[in-house]
C-alpha cells in the first residue's frame, strides 16, 4: 500500500480548523505488528515463552540432528544407567541485581537445578557449578554468592562435586553467570511425565505465585509496594518426597512442573501442549500475596506470568488429590497449596481460566519477556 | 485489595448483568475507547456474558498501537546512536517500525532502557552527563502529566543532555473522528476514566450535543465497566444522550488543575497522525514553544526518514466493528498468534487473538465448572 494512503484519513472531510473532525478511513485503519523474525538474539529469546521455544525448535534441534533424538521437552532428562534411573538437568542463571530480598543468584543456581531434578521425582544427589565472571567483579560479591550456594546445597541435601571458572573482559565488571548441572536418583515406582497426565486429574498449585519476579523487579527498578516482597527461592525435593510418600503411593502423582520463568501460565500451557490435554482452572483459587497483586495491578502484569523459584504445579489422580494436598499442606513449603483446576479432554492443548465474574478466558504462552503495559 | 476487590465482586457483577439483560430490547454497539478497558473486558471475559444484543467495539485507545510509524522510526534512529541512552515505556519496545523495533536496536548495541516512571529519565540524565538521554513521551492525557514533568525538571535542573521525543494523542478528537465518520456503527461511548481523571469531563459535553451520542466516563475494574455499559444502554433505550460520570471516585468535572496547568505550559495542541487511522486534526500534543529546545526531533535532525508501513492487515475494520475477526481472509491462515499480521492478533487482549483462541476452544460455552474450596468460599 502506498505510503500516502495510510497518511490521511480520507473518508470524511479533512480540515484542520478546530471543530471539524475528519471521518475515519475504515479501510485504511491498520495496526503495527511486532517483529518475530529478528536476525539477532533479543531479550525475549530468554523469556521462556514462544521465542525461546522457537529458538529450540527451529535452531537448536535441527542443528543437533540425531544427537538430540533423546531430548525431552522437560527441564530434566531421565537416563537409564544400569538398573538405575537418573534425572539429569542443567541450567544457567543470570539475574539483575545479583542480590534481592529473599536470596541471591547463588540460591537460585542451587535451588533451580535441584528443582528441575526433583520434578522427575528424583532425590537430588550432586551438582556441578560453573562460573563466568566479568573482569573487575568484586571478590566480596563473589564470596557472598558462593557462601550462599554452600548453605543452599547443604539445605537441599546435594553435594557440589565439580566445577569450572572462566573470566571475560566484557561488560562493566558487575556480571556473574552461574551454571549448575545436577543428577538425582529416581526411586522405584516413581514415574512423572507429561504423558501420564489424564483428563480428570486435579491440578494442584503448591503456594502463592509471583513473589520471586516481583521481588527482583522491585529492587531492580527501585519500586516500593508498601510491604517487602521476598523471593520464594527454595528447594522443592522435600515437598516432592512428601507428595510421593502418601499412603496412596507415588503412582497417583502423574506429573510435576516447577513454575519458574514464564510463571504458572507457561507451565500449564507447555504441559497442555505436550500432554495433548485441556487444562481448566479457577482464577479465584490461585493464591497471590496481597503486595504481589498490588504490584502486578500497578505494573500491568499478570501474576500467572510472573516467575517463581519455589513453586510447583502437580497433576494428581482425582481420587488421591485430597490426600496429596494434605501432605503438601503439612510441609513447610506447601502450607498454601490449593487445588486450582483439573485436566479436561474437550480442548486439548489449551488452558482455560474461569474468571472472577464467571466467564472464561484462554491463557496463552507469553511471547517473550513480560513488559509493563502503559495502559 | 482496597478499592479493587470491591469492584470484582461476582455477586454484584451478576446483578449488573441481570440489569443489563432487563434493559436491553434491541441491538446496540458500544465502543470502549481505552485500551485499559479493552484489557479488562477480555481479561475478565465480560463480553461473553453480555446479552447478544450488546456488541462491544474495541476503540483506538491503545497508545502503543496508534503511535505513528514515522515517530517509531525516529525513535529507532535516535536510539541506535552510540551517544544516546533511549528511555521508553516497556511495551513500546515490541512495536515495529519500518525495519526493526527497539528490541532489535538493543540487540545491536543500542542503549535502550525501560522506565517505569518518566522521572527515571531525569535521574538517568543526571547520572550520565556525557550521554544524550532521550525520553519517548507517548500516550494519551493520562501519561501526559508525568511526561510533562520530565520536561519541567529538565528545565529546572538545567539538564542539557535530556530531551523528549513527544508523540502524545488526545481522546476527544478521536471520539469526534469516529462519531463523525459515515461508516461508524458506534451508538455510545465509554470514555476513558483515567484520561478524565486528569482532564475532567468538560470536553465531552459538546461532543454529546453535536453527535447526539451517549458518553459515559467509565473505570477499569469489571464492575466499573459493567456499570458504564449499563448506563449507556439505559440512555440508548430511553432515546437519550447525555454525559454521565460512572467513575466518580477518580473523576470530577474539572480534572486535576495543577496537572492541567503544567500540560498547558509544556505542551501545545497539534495535528497528529494515528497509526492505522491517519491524520486527525488537533489530536495531539507536542512541546510548546517555550520547551521546544527539549524536542529530540529537532536536536537529532531526524526529519527525513524513509518510512515504509509493513504488510497491511484489516484490523482497522475489526477495530471499527465493521468486520468480525474470523471474517478476515487472513484469519487463522496467514494470520495467527504465531505469525500475526496485526496488533489485534498479537496481544492476548486483541480482538483477533481472542477470537482465535476461542475458535480453538470449539464448544467453549460447555466448559466444565471446577468447584474448589476457594471458589466455594
Amino acid at each position: 500500500m502506498a505510503e500516502t494512503d495510510a497518511d490521511v484519513a480520507s473518508t470524511g472531510p479533512v480540515e484542520t480548523q478546530q471543530g471539524t473532525a475528519p471521518g475515519v478511513d475504515v479501510e485504511g485503519w491498520t495496526c503495527p505488528m511486532p517483529l518475530r523474525d529478528h536476525d539477532r538474539i533479543v531479550a525475549g529469546h530468554g523469556g521462556g515463552g514462544k521465542l525461546s521455544a522457537e529458538l529450540i525448535e527451529h535452531l537448536f534441534l535441527p542443528a543437533f540432528g540425531p544427537a538430540a533424538n533423546g531430548a525431552t521437552p522437560t527441564d530434566a532428562a531421565t537416563l537409564e544407567l544400569g538398573s538405575s534411573r537418573v534425572a539429569f538437568s542443567t541450567d544457567s542463571f543470570v539475574v539483575d541485581p545479583l542480590f534481592f530480598p529473599g536470596g541471591n543468584i547463588g540460591d537460585l543456581a542451587i535451588n533451580g537445578t535441584v528443582n528441575d531434578v526433583a520434578m522427575l521425582g528424583a532425590i537430588p544427589l550432586a551438582l556441578s557449578t560453573a562460573f563466568i565472571l566479568e573482569e573487575g567483579l568484586e571478590l566480596a560479591v563473589l564470596g557472598r554468592v558462593v557462601q550462599t550456594m554452600g548453605r543452599a546445597a547443604t539445605a537441599a541435601g546435594v553435594q557440589l562435586v565439580t566445577g569450572d571458572t572462566k573470566v571475560t573482559d566484557t561488560g562493566d565488571g558487575s556480571g556473574l553467570t552461574v551454571t549448575t548441572t545436577g543428577v538425582g536418583l529416581i526411586p522405584d515406582r516413581v514415574e512423572l511425565a507429561p504423558g501420564r497426565i489424564r483428563p480428570g486429574d486435579k491440578v494442584i498449585l503448591s503456594g502463592q505465585i509471583g513473589d520471586h519476579g516481583i521481588a527482583v523487579m522491585s529492587v531492580r527498578e527501585g519500586l516500593q509496594f508498601g510491604t517487602d516482597i521476598a523471593s520464594d527461592s527454595a528447594p522443592l525435593a522435600g515437598l516432592v518426597a512428601a507428595m510421593l510418600g502418601t499412603a496412596a503411593g507415588p503412582g497417583v502423582v502423574h506429573c510435576l512442573r516447577d513454575a519458574t520463568r514464564g510463571g504458572m501460565a507457561a507451565s500449564l500451557c507447555e504441559l497442555a501442549t505436550s500432554a495433548g490435554v485441556g487444562i481448566s482452572y479457577v482464577e479465584r483459587s490461585v493464591p497471590v500475596a496481597e503486595p504481589v497483586r498490588s504490584a502486578c495491578s500497578f505494573l500491568g502484569l499478570d501474576p500467572i506470568h510472573v516467575a517463581n523459584e519455589g513453586k510447583l504445579v502437580a497433576f494428581v489422580d482425582p481420587d488421591a488429590a485430597e490426600e496429596v494436598l494434605d501432605a503438601m499442606r503439612d510441609h513447610e513449603l506447601g502450607h498454601q497449596a490449593a487445588i486450582i483446576g483439573e485436566v479436561v479432554d474437550d480442548h486439548p492443548g489449551i488452558v482455560v481460566a474461569r474468571t472472577g465474574i464467571g466467564a472464561t478466558r484462554v491463557v496463552d504462552l507469553p511471547l517473550g519477556e513480560q513488559l509493563p503495559r502503559i495502559c | 485489595m482496597k478499592y479493587l476487590d470491591e469492584f470484582h465482586d461476582p455477586e454484584l457483577a451478576a446483578k449488573l448483568f441481570d440489569q443489563i439483560r432487563a434493559v436491553v430490547t434491541r441491538p446496540w454497539a458500544i465502543m470502549e475507547v481505552c485500551g485499559g478497558q479493552t484489557h479488562s473486558i477480555i481479561r475478565n471475559g465480560i463480553d461473553q456474558l453480555l446479552p447478544d444484543e450488546v456488541e462491544l467495539i474495541h476503540g483506538p485507545g491503545c497508545p502503543v498501537c496508534v503511535t505513528p510509524l514515522e515517530m517509531i522510526d525516529k525513535a529507532l534512529e535516535i536510539a541506535a546512536r552510540p551517544d544516546v541512552i533511549f528511555c521508553s515505556f516497556g511495551d513500546m519496545l515490541r512495536v515495529p517500525g519500518s525495519h526493526t523495533d527497539l528490541f532489535g536496536v538493543r540487540s545491536r548495541g543500542g542503549d535502550v532502557r525501560v522506565v517505569y516512571s518518566p522521572i527515571d529519565a531525569v535521574a538517568i540524565a543526571e547520572d550520565n552527563p556525557d550521554k544524550q538521554v532521550v525520553f519517548f513521551a507517548i500516550g494519551f492525557e493520562t501519561t501526559a502529566p508525568g511526561n510533562a514533568m520530565v520536561a519541567f525538571q529538565a528545565r529546572q535542573r538545567n539538564l542539557s543532555n535530556l530531551s523528549l521525543l513527544v508523540s502524545h494523542v488526545l481522546v476527544p478528537p478521536a471520539i469526534e473522528a469516529i462519531a463523525s465518520s459515515p461508516t461508524s456503527r458506534v451508538d455510545g461511548f465509554l470514555a476513558a476514566g483515567h484520561v478524565c481523571s486528569v482532564m475532567g469531563t468538560v470536553e465531552y459535553g459538546p461532543l454529546v450535543e453535536r453527535y447526539r451520542v451517549p458518553i459515559v466516563v467509565t473505570g477499569f475494574e469489571p464492575l466499573d465497566v459493567l456499570d458504564g455499559i449499563r448506563r449507556t444502554l439505559v440512555q440508548l433505550e430511553n432515546g437519550e444522550a447525555y454525559l454521565e460520570n460512572a467513575y466518580p471516585r477518580a473523576v470530577n468535572t474539572m480534572g486535576n488543575s495543577p496537572a492541567k496547568a503544567m500540560l498547558e505550559d509544556v505542551f501545545s495542541v497539534t495535528d497528529r497522525k494515528w497509526r492505522g487511522i491517519g491524520l486527525i486534526p488537533q489530536s495531539g500534543w507536542h512541546l510548546s514553544e517555550e520547551y521546544a529546545d527539549l524536542d529530540a526531533e529537532l536536536r537529532f535532525d531526524v526529519a527525513d526518514l524513509d518510512v515504509q508501513e509493513s504488510e497491511l492487515c484489516r484490523s482497522g475494520e475489526v477495530l471499527q466493528g465493521m468486520l468480525k475477526p474470523n471474517e478476515c481472509p487472513a484469519f487463522g491462515k496467514e494470520c495467527t498468534p504465531r505469525t500475526p499480521l496485526g496488533a489485534t492478533m498479537v496481544s492476548s487482549e486483541g480482538a483477533c487473538a481472542a477470537y482465535y483462541q476461542y475458535g480453538r476452544l470449539d464448544a467453549s460455552r460447555s466448559l466444565p465448572i471446577v468447584e474448589t474450596e476457594a471458589a466455594r468460599g
